[in-house]
């Protein structure tokens, strides 16, 4: 596992209040959305501001989205990619 | 309109619930006073409990116990008082946006910062998508939801309506209240507070939650009779205006078995409850409340839950009393509070 895969799931953790989660429970390929960590729209909000305000991505395309949060995988591709800090 | 009945009562508060029954109080040596921690996790799924404040975790806490005592699973209306809000939300988003110079803000707190979160967050556990409204009127928050209760009542469709009072603390925003003189500046053990000759009060949180219905059940606490409130009144006044409201509803100074008083050790406006005290109810068993749970914006809700409590076990127990007088079979209760002279509620329970 990457530093950054770890950076990630510790950051989701403390951003929505996971409070009893720990950074092994999460797979890197886990749906963070319904069926697996079960995250909702709001959490998408909150996930939206942390590329930008951590990384310097904004999102500019919404529907990107889906895609960028299926799992801690599909966010570390996006943000290696795209990162400007 | 029907008569309304209290069929499931729960509170939280900085005292325990079981006080009433072992009488065993929490003493306190400081000037904001917190709700007991409760197991939150019972009631709430940990997914939805992990962004809420304590403000919505006491309503939603409060709320399930007192519908699920009722036996309801869905009440008609939502009714909640709060005079301050979901003030840690709106203190954590402020302090972000002081954090990030005005920059990117976590949305979380600033959506779950106004009044009605808690009324909203109640509704969505419960699927409930009837009338639902938040009351924000200084300390006659509570009140003024039990008034559009009993409005609600008059619907023929309406028959069961879940009503509570809740108020949070937030670190800073609860430490401004010192700044103009609301809460004591010398340090004070609640159990003593009553007995304070100097300026301002020890400040809590609380949430107390009701499921009041149309139809009298086994579990049924009390009726509630009515309700007034007064953005003023002068002193000179006070007696009088309780006495109207009293004979409003076919009722005297003499009916009343207990009178439940919200003084709270303020020495500049305790003499409203003197007045009361050494006037009209002198002879009647006195009740406060406020030395054990603080003061706040809804705090009336957990006088209503102890009148409840009182007129359902036919007792009141020492620890709440302010006079020696004995009250045998309490039956008739008057509630009345005021905070800092201003914004005073009565509210009148009769036992079944």
């Amino acid at each position: 596992m990457s530093d950054l895969h770890t950076e990630l799931k510790k950051s989701i953790i403390e951003q929505l209040n996971l409070e009893d989660m720990e950074v092994s429970e999460i797979e890197n390929d886990e749906h963070l959305f319904g069926d697996g960590l079960g995250l909702d729209s709001i959490d998408a909000l909150e996930l939206i501001v942390l590329l930008e305000k951590d990384y310097g991505i904004k999102l500019t395309d919404p529907n990107q989205g889906k895609e960028i949060f299926n799992s801690i995988n599909t966010m570390a591709d996006f943000i290696e990619k795209n990162r400007v800090r | 309109m029907s008569k309304v009945y209290i069929n499931g009562v729960s509170s939280v508060s900085p005292q325990s619930e079981e006080i009433f029954e072992n009488q065993s109080s929490k003493s306190y040596y400081q000037h904001i006073l917190p709700a007991l921690d409760q197991d939150y996790k019972s009631m709430i799924k940990p997914m939805m409990l992990r962004r809420m404040s304590k403000a919505v975790k006491m309503g939603l806490f409060c709320s399930k116990k007192a519908l699920l005592e009722a036996e309801i699973e869905k009440p008609d209306a939502i009714l909640v008082g709060t005079g301050q809000g979901c003030m840690q939300d709106t203190e954590k988003f402020m302090n972000n946006m002081l954090e990030s110079k005005e920059g990117l803000l976590s949305p979380t707190s600033f959506i779950q910062s106004t009044h009605n979160t808690v009324g909203g967050q109640i509704a969505l556990d419960l699927k409930c998508k009837g009338h639902n409204m938040t009351f924000t009127q200084n300390s006659v928050s509570f009140e003024s939801a039990l008034i559009d209760a009993m409005l609600q009542f008059q619907n023929d469709d309406i028959n069961n309506i879940l009503v509570g009072g809740v108020d949070e603390t937030s670190y800073e925003f609860t430490g401004f209240q010192k700044l103009d003189g609301q809460i004591k500046t010398e340090p004070v053990n609640n159990l003593e507070l009553l007995d304070s000759k100097t300026s301002g009060t020890i400040i809590s949180e609380s949430a107390a939650f009701f499921t009041l219905g149309t139809e009298k059940t086994t579990k049924s606490y009390a009726e509630l009779k009515d309700i007034e409130i007064f953005n003023s009144i002068a002193l000179e006044n006070l007696e009088e205006e309780i006495e109207d409201f009293l004979n409003k509803n076919n009722t005297s100074v003499l009916d009343i078995d207990a009178v439940l008083l919200g003084k709270n050790g303020d020495v500049r406006f305790d003499h409203y409850y003197k007045e009361l005290q050494e006037g009209i109810f002198s002879d009647k068993c006195q009740v406060g409340f406020k030395h054990l749970v603080g003061e706040n914006n809804a705090v009336t809700s957990y006088a209503f839950w102890l009148a409840s409590k009182i007129l359902k076990e036919k007792k009141i127990p020492e620890i709440f009393k302010l006079n020696a007088l004995h009250c045998k079979e309490p039956g008739k209760i008057l509630i009345y509070n005021q905070y800092l002279g201003k914004n005073h509620g009565l509210i009148l329970l009769h036992s079944l």
